[in-house]
C-alpha cells in the first residue's frame, strides 16, 4: 500500500495496488488536452475498471472497505443532510466521539441520526478512537433511539467501525452490557429505523446500531462477525491466510444480502466510494429517500422488524417440528 | 461419576490446558495442591482446598443443580448445518461439528430443557465449552429462542448457564445475528412477564456477553469466571498493556455493577430454587 501526503482534508492519501493503474489513467485523462484522447482513454479506464472490479478477491474488498480515503459517516451526513444539530453525550458517564448522534433536516423533514466516525486526519482518528465506541457511545446511541421513539422521529444509523473498542476501562464500564442493550433499544424502537453500512460493519459494536427495519450496504462495504485476519489467526492459527478467512466468511454486500442478512446494495461510483464521495453521497441519499417514502406509506412496522430478526440463521430440525412461517 | 450423564469420568471437563490430568490425584490449578479425584467429584468439581470452580459440562451442571430425573431435554432435533459451506483445510464445518459431538457427548453447545430446582418448575439451559468453546451459531440461537418461547408458553422462568467463546465464525454472519435473535427472545420475556436468570459460568465472552447472558433480570455468576466483551489477549495486543490482576473475573464484574450475587456452586440449587419460588409469575 503506497501512502503519499495530500493536501486535502489532512487524509493520507492510500493507494492500493490494484488502484494504481487506474489511478494512473486519471492522472492522464486529467493532463491531456486533447478531446479525442481523453475519450479514448476514458473508455479505457471503463474497461479496465470493469475488468478489475468483479474480480477482486474477498481480501481486496476488505482492502476497499477500509480504504484510507473512504467516506466518512460526516462526509455523507455534510452532503446529503440541510442541516445536522448534534447531540452529545450518555447522560451518564461522558461524551463518547466515536460515536455521533444528533437531530438531521432532510428535504425539509427532520430524522434522528446515529452513526460511528471513524476520522479522516490523524488527530481526528485519534479523537474518534478509530470509530471503536466505548459502552459510553452505545448509551449515548441508545438514547437517541429513545428519543426517537418519544418524538415520533425516524431513525438512520450510519455504520462504519472495526470493532467495540477493547479495552480495559470499555470492559470496566460494561462493553458487552451496553451493546446488548443497544440491541434490545432497536429492537424496542417503534419508530422507523434504517441502518446504512458505509464502510466496516464490524460484530457486535457494528450490530449494536444496525438492528434496524431496512438495512442497506454500499457495494464495497463489508459486515463480519469478526475481522478475516482474527478468525485466520482462531481458526487457521495464521494471520496470513486472512485471504483465505475472508472469502470463507462471506463479508461482502452481495453475500449479505445471499444470506439475508441486509435488504439493499447500494452501488458504488466506478472505482469505490472515494472516487466520488457526491456520487456515493447521491446514491445514500436516494436510499433514504426511498425509506422515508416507506415511512409514509406505513411499510416499516416493528413486528416485521422483529420478526425479520427471529428467523435469521440457518439450521437443521425434523421436518416434523417445523413450525409453519407465518408472515 | 457414573451417572447417566457422564459417558466417562472427564466427560466433564474442558479440553485443553484445563483438561483434568488422569490419576487418581491431581494438582490443583487453583491451589497447586495434590486432591484427590474422587474428592473433586464429590464436590461437584469445586477444589476443596481453595475453591477453585473448575470448568464442567452442561450435562454435570443439570445433574448437579437440578432435581433428579427431573430433566427433560427439548429442541435435541436443532442442530447446526453449514450454510457457508465453510472449511479450514481439508475439514468441512460439518466435519467439525462431528468431531465437537465426539468430544462433548452432546449434539450443540446448548442444552435446554423443562426440569425441577427442590421442587421448582423452570426452564434450563446450559451452555457446553466442550462444543466449539460454546460459541452461538443459528442452531445454539434457535434453541435458546424456542427455550424462552417455552418459558413464556407455560410462564416459567428460564434460567441459563452461559458459557461461551462468543460467536460460531463458521457461520459468518448469520453467527452475528443469532446476538439479535436472542435478544429479541428477552424482550418477549419482557414483555411476557417472564423472569430470566443468568448464571454467568467460565468463560462467558464475546457475542453472548454482548447479547442475552448480560440481560438477565438477576445475573449470578461462578467465583473466579472469566466474563467479557473483549478477550484479554486481543486488549493486550491493541493496548500494548498488562492487564490488572482479577481483570474481567466474576469478583470484578460484581464490583463494577454487573452482577447481583456470585454463588458458590454449591449453593446454586438453593439459591435458584428461592429466585423461581420468589419470580415465577402467578397463573
Ligand atoms: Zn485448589
Amino acid at each position: 500500500m503506497a501512502e503519499r501526503k495530500s493536501g486535502h482534508s489532512g487524509a493520507v492519501e492510500t493507494i492500493l495496488p490494484f488502484e494504481r493503474h487506474l489511478l494512473e489513467l486519471e492522472d492522464k485523462i486529467r493532463s491531456s488536452d486533447s478531446e479525442e484522447e481523453r475519450v479514448k482513454l476514458e473508455r479505457e479506464l471503463q474497461k479496465e475498471r470493469e475488468s478489475v472490479y468483479p474480480n477482486l478477491s474477498a481480501w481486496q474488498r476488505v482492502q476497499l472497505a477500509r480504504h484510507a480515503m473512504r467516506p466518512r459517516m460526516l462526509d455523507y451526513t455534510s452532503r446529503i443532510f440541510d442541516d445536522v444539530f448534534e447531540l452529545h453525550g450518555d447522560r451518564a458517564l461522558g461524551d463518547d466521539a466515536a460515536m455521533v448522534t444528533g437531530i438531521a433536516r432532510f428535504q425539509g423533514r427532520t430524522v434522528m441520526i446515529v452513526g460511528q466516525q471513524k476520522g479522516v486526519s490523524t488527530e481526528e482518528k485519534v479523537s474518534r478512537n478509530f470509530g471503536m465506541a466505548h459502552p459510553e457511545g452505545y448509551r449515548k446511541a441508545r438514547r437517541l433511539f429513545k428519543m426517537a421513539e418519544r418524538l415520533r422521529l425516524p431513525v438512520i444509523s450510519f455504520v462504519d467501525t472495526p470493532a467495540a473498542h477493547p479495552g480495559i476501562e470499555a470492559e470496566q464500564h460494561g462493553q458487552g452490557p451496553a451493546i446488548a442493550q443497544s440491541i434490545l433499544q432497536c429492537l424496542n424502537t417503534r419508530t422507523p429505523t434504517m441502518a446504512a453500512v458505509l464502510g466496516e460493519g464490524g460484530s457486535g459494536g457494528a450490530l449494536a446500531i444496525a438492528v434496524c427495519d431496512y438495512v442497506a450496504m454500499f457495494e464495497y462495504a463489508i459486515y463480519v462477525i469478526c475481522p478475516p485476519e482474527r478468525c485466520a489467526e482462531i481458526l487457521w492459527r495464521d494471520v496470513e491466510k486472512k485471504d483465505m478467512a475472508a472469502s470463507a466468511l462471506r463479508v461482502t454486500a452481495g453475500d449479505l444480502q445471499d444470506l439475508g442478512v441486509i435488504d439493499a446494495v447500494m452501488p458504488e461510483p466506478g472505482g469505490g466510494a472515494h472516487r466520488n464521495p457526491d456520487a456515493a453521497a447521491q446514491v445514500l441519499a436516494t436510499e433514504i429517500d426511498r425509506f422515508l417514502l416507506g415511512c409514509q406509506q406505513g411499510r416499516w412496522n416493528i413486528e416485521r422488524r422483529r420478526r425479520k430478526f427471529q428467523r435469521m440463521g440457518v439450521w437443521y430440525e425434523e421436518l416434523a417440528n417445523v413450525r409453519e412461517a407465518v408472515d | 461419576m457414573t451417572t447417566f450423564f457422564s459417558r466417562s469420568p472427564f466427560a466433564g471437563f474442558m479440553g485443553g490446558k484445563k483438561r483434568m490430568p488422569d490419576g487418581v490425584w491431581i494438582k490443583c490449578d487453583g491451589c497447586n495442591q495434590a486432591i484427590y479425584r474422587n474428592e473433586l467429584d464429590e464436590n461437584r468439581q469445586v477444589c476443596p482446598m481453595c475453591g477453585h470452580h473448575y470448568r464442567i459440562s452442561a450435562r454435570r451442571r443439570i445433574e448437579i443443580v437440578v432435581d433428579e430425573g427431573s430433566f427433560a431435554e427439548t429442541h435435541t432435533d436443532i442442530r447446526s448445518a453449514d450454510p457457508l459451506q465453510f472449511k479450514v483445510g481439508k475439514e468441512t464445518y460439518a466435519q467439525r461439528i462431528e468431531r465437537a459431538r465426539e468430544a462433548s457427548g452432546i449434539d450443540e453447545a446448548l442444552l435446554t430443557g423443562f426440569a425441577a430446582i427442590e421442587g421448582q418448575r423452570a426452564v434450563i439451559g446450559a451452555m457446553d465449552a466442550q462444543f466449539i468453546m460454546a460459541s452461538m451459531g443459528s442452531a445454539v440461537g434457535e434453541r435458546f429462542c424456542r427455550a424462552a418461547a417455552d418459558a413464556i408458553a407455560d410462564r416459567l422462568c428460564f434460567v441459563c448457564f452461559a458459557a461461551s467463546g462468543g460467536a460460531r465464525m463458521q457461520e459468518g454472519i448469520l453467527a452475528l445475528m443469532q446476538m439479535a435473535k436472542t435478544v429479541d427472545s428477552i424482550r418477549q420475556m419482557n414483555e411476557a412477564g417472564v423472569p430470566f436468570i443468568s448464571v454467568l459460568t467460565d468463560a462467558t465472552t464475546g457475542g453472548v456477553y454482548a447479547s442475552f447472558a448480560s440481560l438477565g433480570d438477576v445475573t449470578l455468576a461462578e467465583p473466579g469466571a472469566n466474563i467479557g466483551f473483549a478477550g484479554k489477549r486481543l486488549i493486550e495486543g491493541a493496548l500494548k498493556v498488562k492487564i490488572p490482576e482479577g481483570f474481567q473475573t466474576s469478583e470484578y464484574q460484581y464490583k463494577n455493577g454487573f452482577i447481583d450475587r456470585i454463588v458458590d456452586r454449591a449453593e446454586l440449587r438453593p439459591t435458584l430454587a428461592k429466585l423461581i419460588q420468589y419470580l415465577t409469575p402467578a397463573t
